[in-house]
């Protein structure tokens, strides 16, 4: 067995960074920005003080509030009401400055959607690559403007769907995947270069990209002008959605070759969509979302430099993923802090001076765990105003939910909803016409702040740990994902919390929606086709290919990629490569998170 | 199930049973979504069940022999990418070759209506979706020892 340790890949940081930026937070707090007279606001902080003890606190005396404390859906308590005291300390230009500059807090770009609207990209993914095909056809034809695959758990987990491992889950949750022949169906008709790609694949992703340049090639498309986002972030995986393959370590090499086969040849393509809408989904509060997902970037810049690659052009190709969920104005905070605090830390910490590389540019998916079976109709409500903060937070592109997401996976109906609610947001509310319109809200940029100071509380922790990888081994971000989400549990199950539908305004008879089904056929055809094609190929091509790959595998001087896209294109299947891989590295088992 | 049921009823009501109740969650197949078995764990935990935990990515084999090995009296069965059909009655099935009938399953996930008759028609209950309150899953358990493991003939 191959042992890939993470000194292998990661060179060594000079520490402190995030515990000095964490006391300049604090310390910061005390000034008082040159925007403010110095008298005036400390009239202001007086004024409130009175206030509050000859205004607010009798009126409650007399008027209980309906809570003994407010607070944030990540635990930030709330004061009633927020002043320009709040924000005293926050500098304009220095702190939020103008959209598309430095440290581009208000958007990345000068126009944001006065230019362009943001990307509808709706994950859709189910059955056979037929039967995908022929909803991403639906999509486009009903305005969606980029593409965005949901591949089934076998595929996720890079088994063929002749596995018996992938035993009744064949084309369940997304769209089975297992060779050339099953990509060329997918995309069928549909041409690469007129389309932006975006495939949720992170341990196999290295084959699914190789296939993907392959249908391309085949198309008569070069290389160079694919343009889309393939997921590949593995820290999370460990953190959250756990769907790995092999030890961290392992994949942080195929990760490694992969930016920097990307970097020659693939210039308008996201390698790495690193992402917190899992972390979140998993039960990670705002803070949680903001502070590991931002880590896990910060870990794949030094992955980049550490290879030898330079990340003022590397950071261009890397962007993100977040949710968007109930806390409206939490939600819009974190993504201004996320956008704040990554230009600053590739600014500060690696020395990047190429302003494109200083962009956090995002997509948003509404939150699929805010959903509910109850009741389903009011997820459409729920997904529009968490799509909202989204717009009203700069996202890129966007996936809204279907609303019948809590039972199945989203029925027609369900979906066309879905995109509307995006275009009802983009044409019907005019919010998309003034850049950050929250801006200058002293409760946001107090929340903003707020939210930024304890992302760098937990990065410091993690530092200590031993970085994000040693972190994610001694199991503790999975961890405090969960003992928050107990947290959250806990208080729907006290009704601290209200879940309309669930556990407060309960509908005595429940009215079962319309439900999608996938079609149980689907596992057979599929079973049928790749051994078909196993005996249809050119085995010894395959043979040959295949131990190129090994070679590979085994020899972390060689780029796994150019073997891989050799051997997809010989028919090799998804898990003839990952078995390979699974038998040089071995496979992982979680720490205990009990 | 009637609400009102909190963490210190159970405790006390697992506290006057005759043995200590250990319970075996596992998530059999390909499926990752493991965000409500951790939070149902730490709730069984805290009203006082002893715990064990499959994984994730555990095969039926593995599962059946754990519950053995572990001689739990409950299977706590979680599957939330749509194959409960394919491995709850392959569970089911095991466990009666293996003789080990006697251990009560209960099941939870993405489970439709229509196929909550077919599980329960195997001996596979509960069946709760995403939302359910934990006092209902606890309450639906204790009902089933009671009656089954205990034969006391009363509801929680």
């Amino acid at each position: 067995m191959l042992v890939i340790t993470s000194s292998d890949l990661l060179k060594d940081f000079p520490k402190g960074y995030w515990k000095r930026k964490l006391e300049e937070k604090i310390s910061k707090r005390n000034r008082i920005s040159g925007l403010y007279n110095k008298e005036e606001i400390e009239k202001l902080g007086d004024a409130e003080y009175r206030w509050r003890s000859e205004v607010y606190e009798p009126w409650i005396k007399e008027k209980p509030e309906r809570k003994s404390k407010f607070e944030t859906a990540s635990g930030i308590e709330l004061k009633p009401i927020y002043t320009p005291y709040d924000i005293k300390h926050i500098d304009y230009l220095e702190d939020l400055n103008f959209p598309g500059c430095y440290p581009y807090t208000r958007g990345v770009y000068p126009s944001m959607y006065r230019g362009r609207l943001w990307t509808i990209r709706e994950f859709s993914g189910f059955g056979t690559p037929e039967d995908t095909n022929k909803r991403l056809k639906f999509l486009l034809e009903h305005g969606e403007t980029g593409l965005s695959i949901a591949f089934d758990m076998p595929t996720l987990y890079g088994y063929d769907s002749d596995s018996p491992r992938a035993f009744g889950e064949v084309g369940k949750m997304g769209v089975s995947v297992s060779s050339l022949q099953d990509m060329e169906a997918l995309f069928k008709d549909i041409p690469l270069d007129q389309v932006t790609t975006s495939m949720t694949i992170n341990a196999p992703a290295i084959v699914l990209l190789a296939l993907y340049i392959a249908v391309a090639e085949k198309q008569g498309v070069p290389i160079h002008r694919l343009s889309g986002t393939i997921q590949n972030d593995i820290l999370k995986e460990y953190i959250a959605q756990k769907e790995w393959a092999f030890p961290p370590e392992a994949h942080l090499r195929i990760i490694r070759d992969m930016m920097e086969f990307c970097s020659k040849n693939m210039p308008k393509w996201n390698y790495i969509s690193i992402s917190g809408y899992h972390i979140r989904e998993a039960g990670a509060n705002a803070i949680q979302e903001l502070a590991f997902t931002l880590m896990d970037g910060f870990t794949y810049v030094e992955l980049g430099m550490s290879a030898g690659l330079d990340p003022n052009e590397f950071a261009t190709r890397l962007s993100f993923f977040f949710n968007s969920t109930m806390d409206f104005f939490e939600e819009i905070a974190k993504f201004r802090a996320a956008r704040r605090i990554w230009a600053t830390v590739l600014k500060e910490r690696y020395g990047v001076k190429n302003p494109r590389a200083l962009l956090l540019r995002f997509h948003t998916q509404t939150s699929g765990a805010s959903l509910t079976w109850q009741q389903p109709l009011n997820n459409i409500v729920r997904t529009a105003i968490e799509a909202l903060a989204a717009v009203l937070g700069g996202t890129q592109s966007l996936h809204t939910n279907s609303y019948d997401e809590a039972l199945c996976l989203p029925t027609e109906e369900a979906v066309v909803v879905a995109v509307r609610t995006q275009q009802i947001i983009a044409h019907e509310t005019n919010v998309a016409s003034v850049i950050d319109p929250l801006a200058g809200s002293y409760y946001v940029e107090w929340l903003t702040d707020k939210l930024e100071e304890e992302a760098y509380r937990y990065f410091d922790k993690i530092e200590e740990l031993g970085g994000m990888v040693e972190a994610i081994k001694k199991g503790y971000p999975q961890k405090e994902i969960i003992e928050n989400a107990y947290r959250q549990a806990m208080k729907v199950e006290n009704k601290e919390d209200i879940i309309v539908g669930v556990n407060e305004y309960i509908a005595k008879d429940e009215r079962i929606v319309n439900v999608f089904k996938t079609n149980p056929e689907v596992e057979k055809k599929q079973r049928e086709r790749i051994q078909k094609l196993k005996q249809s190929r050119d085995n010894k091509k395959v043979k040959e290919a295949l131990e190129e790959v090994r070679r590979a595998f085994e020899d972390p001087s060689i780029n796994l990629m150019y073997p891989i896209l050799k051997a997809v294109k010989a028919y090799a299947t998804l898990q003839e490569i990952m078995d390979i891989g699974r038998e040089v590295y071995g496979t992982w088992k979680e720490p205990s998170i009990l | 199930m009637e609400r009102g049921r909190n963490l210190q009823y159970f405790r006390e009501v697992i506290n006057k049973l005759p043995k200590r109740i250990k319970v075996l969650v596992a998530k059999p197949g390909l499926d990752a979504h493991d965000r409500g078995v951790h939070v149902l764990m730490r709730y069984f935990r805290d009203v006082g069940f002893e715990v064990v935990y499959s994984g994730i990515l555990a095969t039926v084999d593995e599962i059946v022999q754990t519950a053995i090995d572990e001689d739990v009296d409950v299977i706590a069965l979680s599957s939330m990418n749509g194959a409960h059909m394919v491995h709850f009655p392959a569970v089911i099935e095991k466990l009666r070759e293996k003789g080990a009938n006697d251990i009560i399953v209960v099941g939870g996930g993405i489970i439709p209506d229509e196929d909550k008759p077919k599980l329960e028609a195997i001996g596979v209950t509960g069946n709760y979706g995403p939302g359910t309150p934990l006092e209902t899953i606890v309450s639906h358990i204790l009902d089933r020892l009671l009656r089954e493991k205990f034969k006391i003939d009363s509801k929680v």
